[in-house]
């Protein structure tokens, strides 16, 4: 018997694996390499920076990428204000990646929280202008919709700061979002090993997006491997379609036929 | 002033001034500083400088130039 499930799709773009990952922090580009790999994703998140002057030319991470295994997503990360976030998705675009983006409207270096405001104001533009927008937001479920309502392909709640490997902190915003949202919801940051991302997938989340829970675990590899069965697992109970929980105990074997006692 | 120094002008590239000479392209000047053109996006005077148009875009005195590629990130 063959089990299925339906990819997903963020536009124009279809994935089987419903894991995305981040290419930062990793200890060296071996290490990543063979992480992404492991973890099974399609999708990997890419920062937009500077080059540095007068470095010899060496490899860049764009070699350490094929383009034919994954779809590169660049994340406007580092940016405060929504005039700053623009400028760098269409600088990622120039890179001749295409249209997605990663959106990221910082409200402090602390808390790496988004500024909603900014946030909304700048998927509003980044959709004007065609690009397929994957907006990072906080679990707001008002924010989520109406991020929607301007044309977001993807919304992304936060399960918790970025990097902060809380796991899911508020799981019934998750689930308010989720009920509610009319596009796909993947859960972007907190994730800090793999039962956040099987409970993540449990929740009905249609991705999970992670970096640090794996760049930083002692083993970045081990941890991608983990990741991977813990979305499978987590997606296939969602779609399996939990018990619902009781009070009391249900016997598993028959009740009858017990032989006899005193 | 040197005829030489009469022919140059001043950018900032990626937050550094740097003399170039003028009547260069901003396709010279990715040249110039030996990146791989396919592996950078150029911004001038923030708005993108297309790969077609990079030839054909002449530095002007003052520009600001943000020269980027990617890097590792989440």
């Amino acid at each position: 018997m063959t089990i299925v499930d339906e990819p997903l799709v963020l536009g124009p773009h279809t994935f089987t694996s419903r894991l995305l990952l981040g290419t930062g922090k990793y200890p060296d580009m071996e290490s990543m390499v063979a992480a992404l790999d492991v973890s099974g994703t399609q999708c990997v998140t890419v920062a937009v920076r500077r080059m540095e002057m007068g470095a010899p030319a060496g490899k860049t991470l764009l070699d350490y990428l094929p383009k034919d295994r994954y779809t590169l997503l660049p994340n406007t990360a580092g940016c405060f204000d929504a005039e700053h976030a623009v400028r760098t998705a269409r600088l990622g675009r120039e890179l001749g990646i295409g249209d997605l983006v990663k959106l990221e409207v910082l409200a402090d270096p602390q808390t790496l929280l988004p500024d909603p405001v900014g946030t909304l104001e700048a998927a509003e533009i980044l959709v004007k202008e065609g690009f397929t927008v994957l907006c990072y937001t906080s679990d707001d479920p008002v924010l989520a919709k109406r991020l929607e309502d301007v044309g977001v392909t993807s919304v992304m709640p936060a399960g918790a700061p970025i990097g902060s490997g809380q796991g899911i902190q508020n799981p019934n915003n998750i689930r308010i979002i989720l009920e509610r949202a009319e596009v796909p919801v993947i859960v972007d940051a907190g994730v800090g090993t793999a039962s956040d991302v099987t409970f993540a997938f449990e929740l009905g989340a249609e991705g999970v997006l992670l970096n640090t829970g794996v760049a930083l675990a002692r083993e970045p590899v081990r941890m991608a491997r983990a990741m991977k069965a813990a979305a499978e697992a987590g997606r296939d109970a969602f779609l399996a379609g939990r018990i619902p929980k009781k009070l009391y105990a249900s016997a598993s074997s028959p009740t009858s036929g017990v032989i006899a006692g005193e | 002033m040197s005829d030489a120094a009469q022919q140059d002008i001043e950018v900032s590239v990626n937050g550094a001034a740097r003399r170039v000479l003028r009547g260069s392209s901003v396709a010279d000047l990715i040249d110039a500083l030996g990146f791989r053109p396919q592996q950078v996006a150029v911004e001038r005077n923030k708005a993108i400088v297309r790969r077609p148009d990079r030839a054909g875009t002449l530095l002007q005195d003052g520009d600001q130039l943000e020269v980027v590629t990617f890097f590792g990130g989440g």
